[in-house]
């Protein structure tokens, strides 16, 4: 496993390197590496964050100096803890199985769906087997970034795979659900986005009243139900 | 008791030191793009050094208060006026009841951050007062400042009210932050860089140019980052990389080949390349890049960059307790 840092107060520990070729085993080896460096409380590590094929360790390096014996060695002594972490103990399952999916309704309707002709016509098929497609798949939730709670999720059928939008939109309306390249996720607040948008969810991807702020999140398993524009009313209100 | 914005100024926001822990749900940390300049204003006012106070992005700021205060500040070369006085960067000065401070500038910089004793009691959001004006949360209702808006102010502290007392006399300390912390706008600034874990994806060629030539700081900056105009930074490769984690300080570079340095409010992963990282001590200098700026790049070892954030926090620990021996 690669350890490389992230300038003088983050390290990345590279998991694997590819992620496309193997999402659901890649990420269940991540978020084993996330649990097990969450477990240790390393000295001076102040917080995790998994990413597709990483797990990022951010560190004070005052902490981590003040806990060195050789000042100049702040880096490798931090390396050399997170390998002992890591090959300490057995693998750990996860605590909670994530056996069933966590259903999103989404009105995939022309008010909401901006591009959904334009992925129906790239992919030759009707608006309506869109739908259908991204309505019956299963997914898996690969990281969060972007915005707060934005899920990057895999699984999207790969009729559907579309670029990005050559200009990006400068105002995607929360909710809104919608295709990058590979990937399908979901924009929790109103920002610019250049993926093609192709419906609405009335769900709260994001609330940072709320501890966890996320609905999702990296390894959980997610389907969409399209939903009628009454029932998006109903469910928002 | 409230600060009353008369004028806001431009993107005036809450900033604290961030917020920690809520990377792995996309959430930026934040906070004060120059946090060491935020915390040696606070420790000036009797706050402790996590307290929120102002950060400002231009002049035209007009503040009143309603009971006495001690204020300090730090960042670009802006003027700072309470009643008739002008207050230094890096001191402790009294403000009283009803005076009004204005901000005028910067002729120099960028940024600036003032405390106020009490520190702005806006309700912490995801454990950080910072306002995160991209997903609209914390500080003011998610908001930079309005003309108009008041804010209250947290409960003063024993140090903060001796302090008072001792400005008396003379409205503006006789003791002061070391100079370097409380003025870092420089004329030519140049960042040093630790290699980034792409560095080996460019070739000499560009290493040498991303650390020998100038750039220039483009308008569409912001709290997310610093675009840089100069010359362009190509890969030697074109294989598709895997989003991961960025960081403040991180410069990525993306297909186009002109350099991006991320700065408080990035997001939590990218998927360019990062040929270098800026190091944590001269993030106070990276703040203070206004469009229009030129800067260069210098490369230092990893233990170098630590080892002069270790010194300059074994510095602000001397600072702190030297200051604390005036509560006498």
């Amino acid at each position: 496993m690669e350890i490389a840092s992230v300038g003088d107060s983050a390290l990345i520990v590279r998991v694997r390197d590819r992620f496309e070729d193997a999402p659901e085993e890649t990420l269940k080896e991540v978020l084993d590496v996330f649990r097990r460096l969450e477990n240790a409380r390393i000295p001076g590590v102040i917080e995790l964050a998994p990413a597709y094929t990483t797990v990022a360790v951010f560190f004070d390096p005052v902490r981590v100096i003040n806990d060195t014996v050789e000042p100049n060695r702040a880096s490798e002594c931090l390396t050399q803890k997170i390998r002992e972490a890591l090959t300490r103990g057995k693998r750990r399952q996860r605590k909670q199985a994530a056996a069933s999916a966590i259903e999103i309704p989404v009105c995939y309707e022309p008010e909401f769906a901006l591009d959904l002709d334009h992925v129906a016509d790239h992919a030759r098929i009707s608006p309506k087997e869109v739908v259908d497609l991204h309505s019956t798949a299963h997914y898996l939730v690969n990281c969060l970034g972007f915005t707060p709670g934005f899920p990057y999720l895999t699984g999207l059928p790969k009729k559907l795979t579309i670029p990005r939008r050559a200009t990006p939109r400068t105002e995607i309306p929360a909710g809104s659900v919608a295709i990058g390249g590979t990937q399908t996720g979901i924009y929790p607040q109103v920002s610019p986005g250049g993926w093609n948008v192709i419906g609405r969810t009335p769900m709260r991807l994001f609330d940072a009243q709320k501890d966890p702020p996320v609905l999702l999140r990296a390894g959980d398993r997610v389907r969409f139900r399209a939903i009628t524009r009454e029932e998006f009313e109903a469910l928002k209100s | 008791m409230n600060l009353i914005v008369t004028r806001a100024g431009f993107r005036t926001t809450i900033q604290d030191l961030g917020r920690i822990g809520f990377r792995q749900f996309g959430v930026s940390s934040g906070g004060a793009l120059d946090l060491h300049a935020l915390r040696v204003a606070n420790l000036l006012t009797g706050n402790d050094e996590s307290a929120a106070g102002l950060e400002f992005t231009q002049g035209n700021i007009r503040l009143r208060f309603e009971d006495e205060r001690v204020i300090s500040w730090c960042g670009g070369d802006y003027e700072v006026w309470v009643a008739s006085h002008s207050i230094p960067p890096g001191h402790s000065a009294l403000v009283l009841a009803e005076d009004e401070l204005s901000i005028s500038g910067p002729r120099q910089g960028w940024r600036g951050w003032l405390a106020v004793s009490g520190g702005i009691a806006v309700p912490p959001v995801l454990g950080s007062r910072s306002t995160d004006l991209r997903a609209n949360f914390g500080g003011l209702e998610g908001r930079a400042l309005r003309d108009g808006d008041e804010l209250l102010l947290g409960e003063q502290s024993d140090f903060a009210r001796s302090l008072i007392g001792l400005l008396n006399e003379r409205p503006v300390s006789s003791w002061s932050s070391p100079a370097e912390w409380s003025s870092t706008a420089k004329t030519k600034p140049v960042l040093r860089v630790v290699r980034g874990c792409d560095w080996d994806r460019f070739n000499p060629s560009t290493h040498h140019a991303l650390t020998s030539e100038t750039f220039s700081v483009s308008p569409d900056s912001d709290r997310m980052g610093v675009r840089l105009n100069g010359p362009e930074l190509h890969r030697n490769d074109d294989i598709d990389l895997v989003s991961e984690a960025v960081a403040p300080g991180t410069v990525q570079v993306p297909p186009g080949g002109r350099p991006i340095l991320l700065l408080g409010d990035c997001q939590t992963i990218g998927g360019y390349p990062k040929i270098a990282h800026v190091i944590t001590v001269d993030l106070s200098i990276a703040a203070q890049l206004r469009p229009g700026d030129t800067v260069r790049f210098q490369e230092i070892s990893l233990p170098e960059a630590h080892r002069l954030l270790f010194e300059r926090e074994q510095e602000l620990e001397r600072f702190r307790i030297g200051l604390s021996l005036r509560n006498k």
